[in-house]
């Protein structure tokens, strides 16, 4: 036997991973019967009593022929670390939920998942996001970021692609876990995303599934455990009134953790189920440092300031005067009788700062915090 | 009795040099064409037969026989009558034949004996002054155009009858029988930036591509004046020098375009629609001609709801874009043909058209679909990109902001420093500018290589927008007479760019 190390993974836990690949594309039958995170505890026999049914032989026969050590292989080839929950590794805290994934599949900097002591933050939201929830995302990653807390989320389009962004934009740490391997981007546009996040140190892309593995419909709110397990705090910032984020949002209050929501218009229809949220009691957080200190104790840690608007040149901080939390095009920025050149360079210089952003459409917006 | 005709066939934009050999010869009465005609060539024969009869000639009781030399060349359209019709009355012995030797001749018959004009006169013209030919004898209507090539005289006819009486020595009136009367042309009214009200923006995006030879992206709203900008961009281009007037006469009388009339004066506007082919737009066909890019040689090219166009239409456009010319290799063939032009092109920001304001109803999924639509080869190529918005009320009572006259002064300023510097060189403007080029006449001082070191790095400029930066930097430096590209050139030359590149960044974090 080799000396205990982080990447020990048991043969158990390997073949139950093995067997779960094996199984998903007849989970989303089984769910009719039966809760998820209620299939998920079951041992290997039972889930395969649950989940296959009449076939039942035919799977007992494939899961036989299971080798460890070809799948050992097979994730070393595809670079990825696993990790399995009798690991000394293994973070702690997903390990309080009776659901938790057998084996963790790591690609880029292993030591990046969350030990107890660490706090950890997820952000999620709608996938179909508004420029204020995209902003504030992007804030928040930073603003977390920035104070050295991991920002965990699932690097799906729109607000959680927003946090890994606005996390790398401080140099990390951020966690991405995925339904499907974690080998392969998903979904496909964040190619770029999941590159970074692998190649940057202190961030990881985690997946419970084995490498290639190629999800199913019920391997989303499967995600969603590992997200709220592995972090102290859910923060949801904008969700609409039947969305997945409110799924973490409730798994992670049955885990005991802190649910939290960023406020919306109330006549913004995908920000109802984070203002629901509030009204349910969530802590309300207006950026990273009300995070922090809900996490911390107050002012135990402080954001790292942005720009200062004062240290601008007078002409620069007129502009900057005129961008809101509302997308403008420069042509609306554009005052009469003022020379075009002056706002377009004078926008581009704003954005260079970090006080201005773009939005789809090419339009400006404030930058948040 | 054998007799030579010399006549041009046109290729590409260039015209090739063709014989009709002409044999007349005791036989069964006949009148066979070969040499690699088409359908038109074939119906030669009776245009000729019968345009020599209504011109006074009799056609020859004998056995006929047409070659049109090189026989390997395919030969298209009505433009080799003239020159069969002389060779047979040459070879019959009804006109002189030794004057006919000195000439060249091209033109389409009509059944009475006119003459009917041709296409690619010009480049016609050319190719028999080359050729050493004393004398061109052309249509009437392509007099003026065929004129304009100097050390060859040409001689315009009306008439079957009127080149024989010319070939027999005798002095003809130009006017001989008006074929096919020119439609009067629909007084056109002249474009003027004068027209707009507000737009100050734009209109300052396009005095910089207008100085500096820059492509352009107008996105905004529809309805909001970007097509009634584009179409205004020709007036405040520098006027056309004598060359660049007589590649652009040449290639639309190639293309059937010129009814008549000599040198081009007005620099082209080609706005296809968006369902055009990929052949269309930058040239082919069976027998290859000119596309749009081509058409829009040395003036504006519109690309009206860019993101509509299909996709390998605007995949073809990468080269024309690059190399400032088009090969179109069809099968026995290969054409260049130039393509020098100043992109215009306009787009919806999103599919609703209104993104950006409070209207918006798209979704981020919707902004990224219609960016991918646009992104790829094309975006990258373009050096400014200007948002057009609907103008303010108050904007549209007050006067207009600027006259294209006073803003083609600066633009003709501006592409008068650029000549001098780049005198000696390939490129006529800045953005014809190569690397070697840009690294000689951009000099940017430290503050100006920081700026855009730190744009770089922020991942807003590609490789090739780095260097696009540069060029309409130079250009701005241009607008304001300035010999040196100081830091703020950089900066509103970033300001005009970032939005193309920054469309990047902003799917990273959607």
């Amino acid at each position: 036997m080799p000396a205990p190390s982080l990447e020990e993974c048991c043969d158990a836990c390997l073949r139950r991973t093995a067997l779960l690949a094996l199984l998903a594309p007849h989970v989303e039958v089984a769910r009719h019967d039966r809760r998820l995170s209620g299939l998920l505890t079951l041992a290997d026999h039972e889930l395969l009593a649950a989940i296959a049914g009449r076939k039942r032989a035919w799977f007992e026969a494939a899961i036989e022929r299971f080798d460890a050590d070809a799948a050992r292989a097979t994730a070393a080839r595809a670079g990825l670390a696993q990790l399995c929950r009798h690991a000394a590794g293994y973070p702690a805290r997903l390990l309080e939920g009776a659901d938790a994934p057998a084996v963790l599949h790591t690609l880029g900097d292993r030591s990046s998942l969350p030990v107890a002591t660490t706090p950890a933050v997820a952000v999620v939201g709608a996938r179909r996001a508004s420029a204020y929830g995209l902003e504030v995302a992007r804030a928040l990653g930073r603003g977390l970021a920035a104070a050295g807390v991991p920002v965990v989320s699932g690097m799906a389009l729109g607000i959680d692609s927003a946090a890994h962004t606005g996390a790398l934009e401080a140099g990390g740490p951020t966690i991405a876990v995925l339904a499907g391997g974690a080998d392969r981007a998903y979904p496909r546009s964040k190619a770029t995303l999941h590159r970074r996040i692998a190649a940057t140190p202190g961030c990881s892309v985690v997946s419970e599934m084995p490498p290639g593995f190629v999800p199913f419909r019920w391997g989303f709110p499967a995600r969603n455990r590992i997200i709220a397990g592995l972090a102290d705090t859910t923060i949801v910032v904008e969700a609409a009134e039947r969305s997945g984020s409110l799924i973490t949002a409730e798994l992670a209050q049955e885990l005991g953790r802190l649910v939290a929501a960023v406020p919306g218009a109330v006549t913004n229809p995908m920000a109802a189920g984070a203002n629901a949220l509030l009204r349910d009691g969530a802590e309300l957080v207006r950026g990273a440092q009300d995070v922090l200190d809900a996490l911390l104790g107050a002012g135990v840690r402080v954001v790292a300031d942005g720009p200062d608007p004062a240290a601008l040149e007078a002409p620069l901080r007129a502009l900057l005067d005129r961008l809101g939390p509302r997308p403008a095009t420069s042509t609306a920025l554009l005052r009469s009788g003022e020379a075009p050149d002056a706002v377009v360079a004078g926008l581009a210089e704003l954005e260079l700062l970090g006080y201005a952003r773009r939005v789809p459409g090419g339009a400006y917006v404030l930058a948040a915090g | 009795m054998l007799a030579h005709v010399i006549t041009f066939a046109v290729r590409g934009i260039e015209s090739l040099r063709v014989t009709a050999e002409v044999d007349v010869h005791r036989g069964l009465p006949a009148f066979s064409i070969v040499g690699l005609g088409d359908q038109a060539v074939r119906e030669a024969r009776e245009r000729v037969r019968a345009a020599l009869h209504n011109s006074g000639f009799r056609f020859p009781q004998q056995r006929v026989t047409v070659n049109l030399a090189p026989a390997y060349v395919r030969k298209v359209g009505a433009g080799f009558d003239l020159a069969i019709a002389l060779g047979i009355l040459a070879a019959d012995d009804q006109i002189p034949a030794e004057r006919l030797r000195a000439c060249a001749v091209f033109g389409e018959l009509s059944l009475g004996g006119g003459l009917r004009p041709g296409r690619g006169a010009l480049a016609i013209a050319e190719g028999a002054a080359r050729a050493g030919i004393a004398t061109l004898i052309v249509p009437a209507e392509n007099g003026e155009e065929a004129g304009l090539v100097p050390d060859i005289d040409v001689r315009a006819a009306g008439s079957l009858g009127a080149v024989a009486a010319l070939l027999r020595g005798e002095e003809i009136d130009y006017e001989a029988e008006p074929a096919v009367p020119a439609a009067p042309d629909p007084v056109a009214e002249p474009l003027d930036l004068s027209d707009v009200r507000g737009h100050a923006g734009p209109i300052r995006a396009l005095t910089i591509a207008a100085a500096g030879g820059h492509n352009l992206l107008m996105s905004g709203p529809p309805g909001t004046g970007k097509t009634m900008l584009a179409r205004r961009l020709p007036s405040i281009l520098p006027a056309m020098t004598q060359d660049e007037a007589i590649e652009v006469t040449r290639i639309h009388s190639v293309a059937g375009l010129r009814s008549g009339g000599g040198l081009a004066r007005e620099r082209p506007f080609r706005a296809p629609h968006h369902t055009i082919s990929p052949s269309g737009l930058v040239g082919g066909g069976a027998v290859p001609t000119p596309g749009e890019a081509s058409l829009a040689h040395n003036g504006v090219l519109f690309l009206d709801e860019l993101s509509e166009f299909p996709r390998n239409a605007l995949e073809a456009l990468r080269q024309p874009l690059e190399d400032g010319r088009v090969v179109v290799v069809r099968k026995q063939q290969a054409a260049i043909y130039p393509t020098r032009f100043v992109l215009a092109a306009a787009t919806n920001p999103c599919p609703c058209g209104h993104a950006g304001t409070t209207r918006c109803r798209c979704t981020d999924a919707d902004h990224q679909r219609h960016r991918r639509r646009l992104s790829g080869p094309l975006l990258d190529r373009i050096d400014l990109l200007v948002d057009v918005q609907r103008p303010a009320a108050s904007e549209l009572r007050a006067g207009p902001v600027a006259r294209s006259a006073e803003l083609r002064d600066a633009v003709e300023a501006a592409r008068e420093r650029q000549r001098s510097r780049l005198r000696g060189t390939v490129a006529r403007c800045n953005a014809e500018m190569s690397p070697m080029l840009v690294r000689e006449h951009v000099a940017l001082d430290e503050a100006g290589e920081r700026l855009l070191r730190k744009a770089y790095e922020a991942g807003r400029l590609s490789a090739r927008g780095h260097h696009r930066v540069l060029k309409v930097a130079r250009t701005i430096a241009d607008l304001a007479s300035s010999e040196s590209v100081g830091v703020d050139d950089v900066r509103v030359a970033l300001g005009w760019r970032l939005d193309v590149e920054g469309s990047d960044d902003a799917s990273a974090v959607a």
